[in-house]
């Protein structure tokens, strides 16, 4: 049973009260863009075997999204930050690269 | 215009120290807006007679009240003759700024449950913990109970008021039901 901490209501939502939204800081190419770029915006994805972040909505609870960052060989869970941010937090960060040394995430480590 | 009439329309049960009562016909607003807002405190406070309450807290109950519903969502409890008045009061009060106030009484349901055991009911259906050191009274949660969407809130050491939407009234109050008659736990 994965429980995320909501970064709003500060409770420790199980997953059964959660729904899930998928990788997060996807970057968005809309029309007109270039095709490799929407390709890549539509269908290229992670799925990374470690550390990864992905976007959760508290959906039983107060509807918010919000992003987390957890190992997804081990489950552990590194943190959780509020949807409205586009990169992961320093501290964070500095949290996995003391857990998993030499971490990459797309352009983050 | 015909009368209103609450869900569970006056159900009542009991099993061992545990009773459960519908609430009856109560006002229940959802105000959205920015809860920072010195106009919207304003209003809260004459609407209800309560201060917007902190992150996760019930601020007065079925008499007057808010609870903190969202970082941008209050649920304002009123007397039900009164809620109409109440959101009109809202909307003018508010009409400068980005919010919304909307008349919810009567798509929910409200059930008073009471006995030594209470918090033990809920834990049994809920993926939350009632721990009373973590779940202190005017603490209040929006969870699930069972299947369905759900919230409560700790009215005293041994009462909750749980709200649900309207349409699943009779399966929350067999669900509560149900875990009452199966008898305390122990736990807490
Ligand atoms: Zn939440």
């Amino acid at each position: 049973m994965l429980t995320l901490e909501c970064p709003y209501c500060g409770v420790q939502a199980d997953e059964t009260e959660l729904s899930p939204g998928g990788e997060a800081h996807l970057k968005r190419f809309g029309p007109g863009s270039d095709i490799d770029d929407f390709e890549g915006y539509l269908f290229m994805r992670e799925n990374p075997k470690g550390v990864h972040f992905e976007r959760w909505r508290h959906a039983y609870g107060c509807g918010k999204w919000f992003l987390a960052a957890r190992d997804t060989a081990t489950l552990e869970v590194f943190g959780t930050y509020p949807a409205q941010t586009t990169e992961p937090p320093q501290a964070l960060r500095e949290a996995i690269s003391a857990k998993r040394p030499g971490w990459r995430w797309r352009d983050f480590a | 215009m015909p009368e209103a009439t609450s869900a569970l329309n006056g159900r009542e049960a009991s099993a061992g120290a545990i009773t459960l009562r519908d609430a009856g016909l109560v006002g229940m607003i959802t105000l959205r807006g920015n809860l920072a807002s010195a106009k919207l405190k304003a209003a809260v406070k004459k609407a209800v007679g309560q201060a917007v309450p902190e992150v996760r807290r019930m601020a007065g109950g079925l008499e007057g009240g808010a609870g903190w519903m969202s970082p941008d969502e209050l649920l304002l409890v009123t007397a039900h003759d009164k809620a109409a008045e109440t959101v009109a009061a809202l909307s003018a009060a508010l009409k400068a700024e980005h919010h919304m106030a909307v008349n919810v009484s009567d798509a929910r349901a409200v059930i008073t449950l009471r006995g030594g055991h209470a918090a033990e009911v809920l834990a049994k259906l809920a993926p939350a913990d009632l721990d009373p050191d973590l779940f202190p009274v005017g603490e209040l949660r929006r969870t699930r109970l069972g299947q369905v969407a759900a919230a409560f809130w700790k009215s005293d050491e041994d009462t909750f008021h749980v709200i649900c939407f309207r349409s699943v009234a009779d399966y929350v109050f067999d669900l509560l039901e149900a875990s009452a008659k199966a008898g305390p736990v122990g736990v807490f």
